[in-house]
């Protein structure tokens, strides 16, 4: 079995060990993990590749703190996810993860400049609103509300909602998932952008393989399990992608 | 602003047709608590004030004929105040274009002072010229009646002799705030008046020039008035003197004592009662509505806000509404308040009007709104934190539906697809819709409280002057007579058929508790007042023995059989043991019934008669009572027409004021409750009814489902509301006082018919109101987003 394990020196930001979650959906019980290993390195963009149910959205989630393990291990940096408290784990969302969802999950009776402001307001350090929506091309977008911008400006305001912070990871679960490939690369070059610029560990989710040519790494996961990594020493540009 | 506070406010903006309706409910609930209790205390306080400035007596007490010389003793009594003795007599006037008979009682006051006791409020006119024999103040309800002002004129007989009074002042008192005519039982206004005359005056016209027969005093804080009362039956023993009375035994005190209490019980009820289902309402709604926010508190959550964050930004949503509602709750409670009570000081015709709030009404209406709102918040938002983010951002697991009870036994091969699933939606989330099912079912009840006291008063009114008393008039002597006079009425011309009574005031004892009453005597065959037992059927009048009221039997804690001590306050006083053979149903008024000889032998008095009851020729009434009038042994003549009458005047009045307020905001608990019901359904169903759309059912088809629904859930409640609605009806009346009059639990069909078709309205109006809306899903919206 193959492990998310490289034996380098880099500078690793997360470490799952072990790492299972089940969880009852229904009647039926889900084993959505069943024993991941793997670390994450700081500045490098991640595709996680896998089928639908293949269980890599609740690896993610669980990386972000929105989710906790059923058993296993999982660092970031020196703290514990899986046995941190709802208020660290709170913390850990605040200061250092940015999160974008498939579906934006937009606030909708805010603007976009509000919908950034919302996260920047509870930021140590964050960017001006402004300047983050510039950042994904909508700085002259910013007073619109969600229900006025088309699903690729949405995608683009989540992105900026998330990296306002100045978050340490970005993670993004198929935020072209929702979009035509047209639209897809726009925010598929905002993220790299940002991963670049800014130096922000990125990890993106996709069951779109052709993705995965952008990336840094590209692990692979299928039946809640690492299935293959692969390191792309050859990184292209959104543009360049063939849907 | 913060950010997350402008959400707030965009988020009140959107959805603001709910809110209002969120906001209605509790203030209506709040409006209803601060007016029923400030409109109680306002009585409570403006009487108190009144009772106080114009010196209400404590202790009463008549005698027959006692010298003025009396008076110094009375006031040495230790613990007495200020005494005033009075010649107090009644007697029979002719008001200028009025035919029926009118009586009245004359109460003197000093020729050159107002009274130390019972002062009059003069509200036209001027104070009594002593040097005048003619002139004569007005009790203003029986100057209003008669339209009587200062300058007209009055005639008064007065022992046989027809005398010409001249109205100089209209005053009011707090003796006679109610007036009731002696052997009375309802407040008259018209056909019974009390004025006041010079002290020197009345004293030769009855002939008690230096002398009085009647006494008020009032007693020093701090004294015990059962000991000046036994000192003051002593003192006035050998001139006739009948037991002093204290305050609560005054009538008008007392029939004003259990409006209060009435006012206090229905205040209280039905300020809990309001208040508690809005507050439960709220607390639905609110946590209804947070749920349907749980993917928007799953992503404030992603973002880092913490639990208490998010739980305080709820809070915030739920608090302006709650807040906004509490002022305006509040003000318009206060303002209903104020209304109310001005309404009974006009009703009671008080002086003055001493409105208060005080903070402790408001606040606690404020805590107990806010308390169950803030449980409804924080229960709901605990709901939606407490799930890990990425839970909560999963569509929720199709939920389990299953083959319910109805579908099990098989009704549903009856019902289409559609039917089947509203009925497998309200199935699957049995709590929920058994929530939605009580809230409106509260609705329902509330409307019931708020108008069946229509029917139960009607029905009493039925009963009591449609069954038991069935005369035509009343005739009362002005001292037991024999019975000979009766021969004298029924030879009036017109008079068709009369029955006799003899009526004696007693004090009735059992164990260490007594009861002010009267003992009334019958003559079998009765066709016109008839006692009726529980199941208001006539009970013969038994040879010995003695009925008493339910009433009086469950406050003296008698059942039948039992022996009760009769002490006579009248006569020779004789002191008697009698057995108690069965209760009367009576719904008006209290006493105890024995066969009229039995009475007179135990008055140890020949056949005689304290009246008679005439069942007339309605052509002759004018006449009757001319001849009535003129005969010297007639102290009153009362039309049964006129007490019923008085009694929607006074009573009844008093009820219909305060529900009439109740049912006004009943109808808007009723609405706001279903309102809200078919709005939340809305926003937790959306996103599936447009999905439906898109599958190409038609506007009309999920209109089915989600207003089939809401129907199906009110047609549940229907039952329910108006089984809650009798059980709070009973508790009401259960709990009112019982003094003056008992009402029965009676809901006329009509009034369960009128309740439910509110309910009705107000949900096929709530349904037009989210029809419209359906009409206007965004189909796209759903195609794009998740689930």
């Amino acid at each position: 079995m193959p492990d998310a394990l490289l034996t380098n020196n880099s500078d690793v930001v997360f470490q799952t060990k072990d790492l299972t979650k089940t969880y009852e959906m229904g009647e039926v019980k889900v084993h959505a993990l069943r024993g991941v290993n793997s670390e994450l390195y700081a500045g490098e963009l991640v595709i996680l590749l896998g089928a639908s149910g293949s269980g890599k959205s609740t690896y993610l989630n669980i990386l972000g703190g929105l989710d906790q393990p059923t058993s296993g291990e999982v660092f970031y940096r020196d703290t514990d996810l899986a046995n941190a408290t709802e208020t660290e784990l709170t913390n850990y969302r605040r200061f250092h993860i940015g999160f974008v969802f498939q579906f934006y999950n937009l606030i909708p009776s805010l603007t976009a400049l509000e919908n950034v402001s919302i996260v920047t307001e509870i930021a140590t350090d964050p960017m001006r609103p402004e300047d983050a929506l510039k950042l994904v091309d909508l700085g002259d977008r910013l007073h619109h509300f969600p229900a006025e911008m088309s699903g690729g400006e949405q995608q683009r305001v989540a992105i900026a909602r998330a990296i306002a912070k100045n978050p340490s990871v970005l993670l993004c679960d198929e935020p072209t998932g929702a979009l035509d490939s047209e639209t897809g690369v726009i925010v598929l070059e905002a993220l790299q952008r940002i991963n670049k610029e800014l130096g922000t560990t990125t990890a993106v989710i996709t069951h779109n393989a052709a993705i995965a040519d952008m990336a840094d790494r590209v692990i692979q996961l299928g039946d809640g399990m690492i299935s293959n990594v692969h390191i792309n020493n050859n990184r292209i540009s959104p543009r360049q992608i063939k849907w | 602003m913060k950010t997350i506070n402008i959400k707030l406010v965009r988020d009140l903006k959107a959805s603001w047709g709910q809110a209002f309706a969120i906001l209605m409910v509790i203030a209506a609930g709040v409006a209803t608590f601060i007016m029923s209790l400030t409109t109680l205390d306002a009585l409570t306080l403006t009487r108190d004030a009144y009772y106080r400035d114009y010196r209400f007596a404590d202790v009463f007490t008549t005698v027959n004929r006692a010298p003025e010389s009396l008076r110094a003793r009375i006031e040495a009594i230790k613990g007495v105040d200020k005494v005033e003795t009075r010649v107090v007599a009644p007697v029979k006037l002719a008001v200028k274009d009025y035919f029926e008979p009118v009586i009245g009682e004359v109460v003197s006051v000093p020729d050159h002072r107002q009274p130390f006791v019972n002062r009059l409020h003069l509200i036209k006119g001027r104070y009594i010229d002593p040097e005048r024999d003619d002139e004569v103040i007005l009790n203003e309800v029986f100057a209003n009646a008669h339209n009587l002002n200062p300058g007209d004129s009055l005639e008064m007989i007065i022992k046989g002799n027809l005398q010409e009074l001249t109205v100089v002042g209209v005053a009011l008192s707090p003796e006679f705030i109610y007036q009731v005519a002696p052997g009375g039982v309802m407040p008259d206004f018209t056909r019974f008046g009390v004025m006041w005359m010079a002290r020197d005056v009345l004293g030769k016209a009855f002939e008690m020039d230096k002398a009085f027969n009647d006494v008020v005093l009032t007693v020093q804080a701090g004294t015990n008035v059962k000991d000046i009362i036994q000192q003051l039956d002593l003192m006035l023993e050998n001139y006739g003197g009948k037991d002093a009375r204290e305050r609560k035994w005054q009538t008008s005190h007392r029939i004003f004592q259990s409006d209060i209490d009435q006012l206090e019980q229905m205040a209280g009820m039905f300020s809990i009662i309001f208040l508690g289902i809005a507050a439960f309402l709220l607390n639905v709604v609110v946590s209804r509505l947070i749920n349907t926010q749980r993917e928007l508190v799953a992503a404030l959550k992603a973002f880092g806000y913490s639990n208490v964050e998010v739980g305080l930004h709820y809070l915030a949503f739920v608090a302006v509404i709650v807040i906004a509602g509490l002022l305006i709750g509040t003000a318009c409670g206060i303002w209903l308040g104020h209304g109310l009570s001005e309404i009974y000081t006009e009703f009671y015709r008080l002086p003055y009007l001493q409105y208060e709030v005080r903070f402790e009404i408001i606040t606690i209406a404020s805590l107990i709104t806010l308390f169950a709102a803030t449980i409804g918040t924080v229960f709901a938002v605990n709901r939606a934190v407490k799930l890990p983010p990425a839970e909560a951002m999963r569509p929720e697991p199709p939920v389990k539906y299953s083959k319910g009870i109805i579908e099990l036994i098989g009704l549903t091969r009856f019902f289409s697809q559609s039917l089947r699933m509203i009925i497998r939606h309200l199935e699957r989330k049995p709590l929920k819709s058994a929530m939605s099912v009580i809230g409106i079912a509260l609705a329902c009840a509330v409307m019931v409280v708020g108008t069946f006291f229509k029917d139960a008063i009607e029905f009493m009114i039925d009963i009591e002057f449609g069954l038991a008393q069935r005369q035509d008039i009343t005739v009362n002597f002005i001292e037991p007579t024999s019975y000979r006079a009766f021969y004298d009425l029924q030879r009036i011309p017109g008079v068709e058929y009369g029955e006799v009574y003899r009526s004696v005031p007693v004090r009735l004892r059992h164990q260490h508790m007594s009861y002010l009453t009267s003992i009334n005597g019958y003559d079998n065959q009765r066709d016109l007042y008839r006692s009726l037992n529980t199941e208001n059927e006539p009970i013969e009048m038994p040879e010995n023995g003695i009925l008493l009221t339910e009433f009086l039997g469950e406050r003296l804690k008698l059942t039948e059989g039992d022996e009760i001590i009769i002490e006579v306050l009248e006569g020779k006083r004789p002191i008697k043991k009698v057995r108690v053979v069965s209760m009367v149903n009576q719904y008006i008024g209290v006493a105890a019934y024995m066969d009229r000889q039995a009475l007179n032998r135990l008055m140890q008095e020949d056949d005689a008669i304290s009246g008679a009851y005439l069942k007339i020729d309605s052509a002759y009434e004018n006449d009757i009572y001319n001849t009535l009038r003129d005969m010297p042994q007639v102290a009153s003549t009362t039309a049964r027409k006129n007490v019923i009458s008085s009694f929607y005047d006074t009573s009844a009045e008093f009820v219909y004021i305060f529900v009439g307020f109740i049912a006004m905001l009943s109808v808007i608990i009723t609405f706001g409750v279903i309102y809200n019901a078919a709005r939340i359904a809305l926003s937790e169903r959306a996103r599936e009814l447009a999905s439906m759309r898109v599958l190409g059912f038609t506007k009309a088809e999920i209109s089915f489902i989600l207003l089939g629904e809401l129907a199906l859930l009110t047609l549940f409640a229907l039952p329910l509301g108006l089984i809650f609605g009798r059980l709070f009806s009973w508790y009401i009346i259960k709990e009112l006082p019982q003094e003056i009059f008992r009402l029965p639990l009676i809901i006329e069909p009509s009034t369960y018919a009128i309740s439910a078709l509110a309910v009705i309205f107000a949900t096929i109006l709530s349904s037009l109101l989210v029809r419209s809306r359906l009409d206007h899903l965004d189909l796209i919206a759903v195609l794009k987003t998740k689930e």
